[in-house]
């Protein structure tokens, strides 16, 4: 047993109001930058959709994350080392960028000079990358709200074969929800294993996964091998760029940007405990539908006395246990068991899980004349209304309808049994068969409904403060001698000739036409 | 310098011989090394192959492969005709009609790719509006001197060996560029040579000069210990900060 921990988070799902709020804050802190318009390190897109990049979820077309070989054993998708090696001249299977979209901006300052005349002057979009006027046809959440999705909701690669056409008439009054989206911070990280140059690293403290941009040469096979497409090229510096999970805030015991930020209170930031040694095997598990037991099973219970001991000896400090032990994302990914990861079949051991929204299933109830309030209702509406049920079965647990019933009966029951509680009937008046059912017991239910619906800010992110006495050592790692660039903020990342201390680009775009 | 004599005595190449084949090679190759050094030292940042693949592909797609698989041929070639002397390959059971015939034949299809390869990647860097505007300096410096030394050597190559009666420069480049690397110079070796072989090898001194300075540095990057590194790569914050004020070129810039 090798204990690590890992900083983690869970997101639920039905608080989430698709405002973008995080994605704006994240841009604005991580991707402002030329080079990195286009790229969102947290995007929210709109399910069904098509997603961001274009179809991201379809390896088959991107090949990302991991399959098993013939003879079980994990391989790329993309390929081995020596078919990596080969493509490094031109990368068969990187998106381009109108998979993503053409950044652009405004042509704000005709807003100010356009002279006195009968019509109001407008700003018109201008591409960033050639300065000339552009029409905007594609963005980072386009459908948002399912905004033409008889045109493009086909285009969901989790809606496959007749389904896809079923589901393509009928989903628009069935069900929508938001999935926002940043790094998975992967337990086994295909991005990482596709590095040629050895530049992409886990943290081994944290979990956290990043890019060295001083070791970075530019190969672009990260971005072809995250599943997730998570991983972006800034083309301006001809380096990859990623989700760093704001370390330099976790560090700092913060929760990340997205987190501080996101006006539905859903993301939770906690530690995890697992047992690297287990990783590989938990990957290579070989039933697709298995894989969401087995990287349950790499997680270790940090109140175990055993696991205790071997982290103490591996060196994670009293504290962290201590966070561990209170951990929101322990609780609601192994305890309660809500929470799912998001496309476990990429084999990637994502991190970032997610509580099901139960909300396309109870729209569907009440659509079909149903009580959303009555959990019998609701459970019937589960086990009948396949639509909802197998499409999040695709999204989170890689086609096992089961699984996801299970989880969104366990919320039901919840919400029907607290709905009792606080409605005035005594905690034991209220029927807590439809509970039993779900294997929680009034105390569990209490504590389970207090960590969705009304965990503080301390509650929901439970981040230890890396050790002060690592601090040092780590701030010469990441950004050069905090000495040298004495006055200055030594932040993360790349560092050009000790001047720079953010990944800015080398290349200065002389604004054509005095725009971009 | 187009005067010189057949004798080979070191005497026989002037002061402008000496200036372009003994100061002029030794100047850029010097440039070569320190530029290497020092940009490796302070530019970690900044030493990448600067992909351009996300804002256009379809030129890339051809272009790159092309020209990166032409050009491993013809520096393949470059070694074997420069590097070796022709005694060894007589020696290995090469006679000169044979290593000829390989010689043109091979060079010609390698020639060929690059030439289309490196014709589509300046194309695109001219024609797509995306990639020129993305077009640095160090790039407005390395696409003409590159096509400008391939274009030479394609161009003496022809004019010599595959249309012309055949130019032996085995005996007099190869001579001028071992003599610089035994440090024994032979600016006379190659003082006579055809103006388009003796211009060639002046745009590729230039060449290696800017080499340091544009993103061909990627070429010492080539990730051949990706075969053998483990998959998952884990980095731990050092324990102490044992010295994080040395420069370290790893680390730091
Ligand atoms: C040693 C193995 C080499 C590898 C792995 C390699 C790889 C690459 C890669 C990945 C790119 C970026 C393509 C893109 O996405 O835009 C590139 C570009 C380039 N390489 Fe190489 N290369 C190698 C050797 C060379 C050599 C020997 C030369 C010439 C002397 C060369 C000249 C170039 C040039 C000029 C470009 C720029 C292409 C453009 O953007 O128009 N490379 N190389
Ligand atoms: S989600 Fe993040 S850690 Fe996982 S493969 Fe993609 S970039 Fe790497
Ligand atoms: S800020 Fe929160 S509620 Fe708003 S889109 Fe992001 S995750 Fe959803």
């Amino acid at each position: 047993m090798r204990v690590l921990a890992q900083i983690a988070m869970v997101m639920n799902l039905d608080k989430c109001i698709g405002c973008h709020t995080c994605s704006v804050t994240c841009k604005q802190t991580w991707t402002n930058r030329t080079g990195v318009e286009y790229a969102w390190f947290n995007n929210v897109e709109t399910k069904p959709g098509i997603g961001f990049p274009r179809r991201y979820e379809d390896q088959e077309r991107w090949r990302g994350g991991w399959t098993l070989d013939r003879r079980g054993r994990l391989m790329l998708r993309s390929g081995g080392r020596v078919r990596r090696l080969l493509s490094l001249f031109s990368n068969p299977h990187l998106p381009a960028l109108e998979d993503y979209y053409e950044p652009v901006t405004y042509d704000y300052d005709n807003l100010l000079s356009a002279p006195a005349g009968p019509d109001l002057p407008v700003a018109r979009p201008r591409s960033v990358l050639t300065g000339r006027p552009t029409a905007i046809t594609w963005g980072a959440n386009w459908e948002d709200g399912l905004g033409g999705a008889p045109e493009h909701a086909g285009g969901d690669p989790n809606l496959s074969g007749e389904w896809a056409e079923k589901v393509r008439f009928e989903f628009e009054q069935t069900f929508l929800f938001h999935l926002p989206r940043l790094c998975e911070h992967c337990l086994n990280p295909a991005c990482v294993s596709a590095c040629p140059s050895g530049a992409m690293y886990k943290r081994a403290e944290d979990g956290i996964v990043l890019v060295d941009q001083d070791r970075c040469r530019g190969w672009r096979m990260c971005v072809t091998a995250c599943p997730y497409k998570k991983v972006y090229v800034n083309h301006a510096t001809g380096k990859a760029e990623k989700c760093t999970f704001c370390f330099p805030r976790i560090e700092a015991g913060q929760p990340t940007v997205c987190s501080e930020t996101c006006v539905g209170r859903l993301r939770y930031l906690g530690l995890l405990l697992y047992d690297a040694d287990r990783v590989g095997e938990a990957a290579a598990t070989p039933d697709e539908q298995d894989l969401l037991d087995a990287q349950r099973g790499v997680f270790l219970d940090p109140r175990d006395p055993d696991v205790i001991a071997v982290a103490r000896e591996s060196g994670i400090p009293g504290d962290w246990l201590e966070a561990a032990r209170r951990s929101p994302v322990y609780d609601l990914v192994a305890r309660y068991r809500v929470a799912l990861p998001l496309h476990p079949e990429y084999r990637t051991l994502p991190m970032v899980w997610y509580v099901p929204p139960l909300s396309p299933v109870l729209d569907a109830v009440g659509a079909a004349g149903g009580d959303q309030d009555d959990p019998d209702h609701v459970f019937a509406a589960v086990t009948r209304l396949r639509i909802p049920l197998e499409y999040l079965a695709s999204l989170f647990t890689a086609g096992d309808t089961d699984v996801v019933g299970g989880v969104l009966m366990k919320l039901t029951a919840l919400r029907s049994y607290m709905r009792a509680v606080s409605l005035g009937d005594a905690a034991d008046e209220a029927d807590g068969t439809a509970l039993r059912a779900v294997g929680l017991d009034d105390a569990e239910a209490r504590d389970l409904h207090r960590l969705l619906a009304v965990a503080k800010y301390t509650d929901r992110y439970v981040v230890p403060a890396a050790h002060k006495e690592d601090a040092a050592a780590l701030t010469a790692v990441e950004s050069g001698c905090p000495v040298e660039s004495a006055g200055g903020l030594s932040g993360a990342g790349p560092s050009a000739g000790g001047r720079v201390s953010l990944g800015m680009p080398t290349l200065r775009r002389t604004s054509p036409e005095g725009h971009a | 310098m187009n005067t010189g004599t057949s004798s080979l005595a070191p005497a026989s190449v002037g002061g402008a011989g000496l200036l372009l084949w003994v100061a002029v090679p030794y100047a850029c190759l010097a440039v070569f090394v320190a530029g290497h050094v020092w940009r490796y030292r302070q530019d970690q940042f900044g030493w990448t192959s600067r992909t351009s693949q996300l804002l256009e592909h379809r030129w890339l797609r051809w272009g790159s492969p092309l020209f990166h698989l032409g050009t491993f041929m013809v520096i393949a070639g470059h070694v074997v005709g420069l590097a070796v002397p022709a005694s060894w390959t007589r020696a290995v059971g090469v006679d000169e009609h044979l290593y000829h015939a390989a010689a043109v034949w091979a060079g010609s299809a390698a020639g060929a790719a690059m030439v289309a390869g490196l014709g589509m990647l300046c194309a695109r860097r001219l024609l797509t509006r995306r990639i020129r505007l993305g077009t640095d300096r160090s790039d407005k410096v390395l696409f003409p001197l590159l096509s400008l030394t391939v274009l030479l050597g394609i161009w003496a190559t022809a004019a010599h060996n595959v249309l012309g009666g055949g130019y032996d420069y085995r005996e007099t480049v190869s001579v001028w560029f071992r003599g610089l690397f035994a440090l024994s110079p032979r600016p006379e070796a190659i003082a006579d040579a055809p103006l388009l072989f003796r211009l060639h090898a002046l745009s590729a001194c230039l060449l290696f000069a800017a080499w340091p300075f544009t993103r061909l540095v990627h070429v010492w990057s080539a990730p051949v210990g990706y075969l053998v590194r483990p998959y998952l790569v884990y980095r731990r914050r050092t324990p102490a900060p044992a010295a994080p004020c040395r420069t370290r070129s790893r680390s730091r810039s």
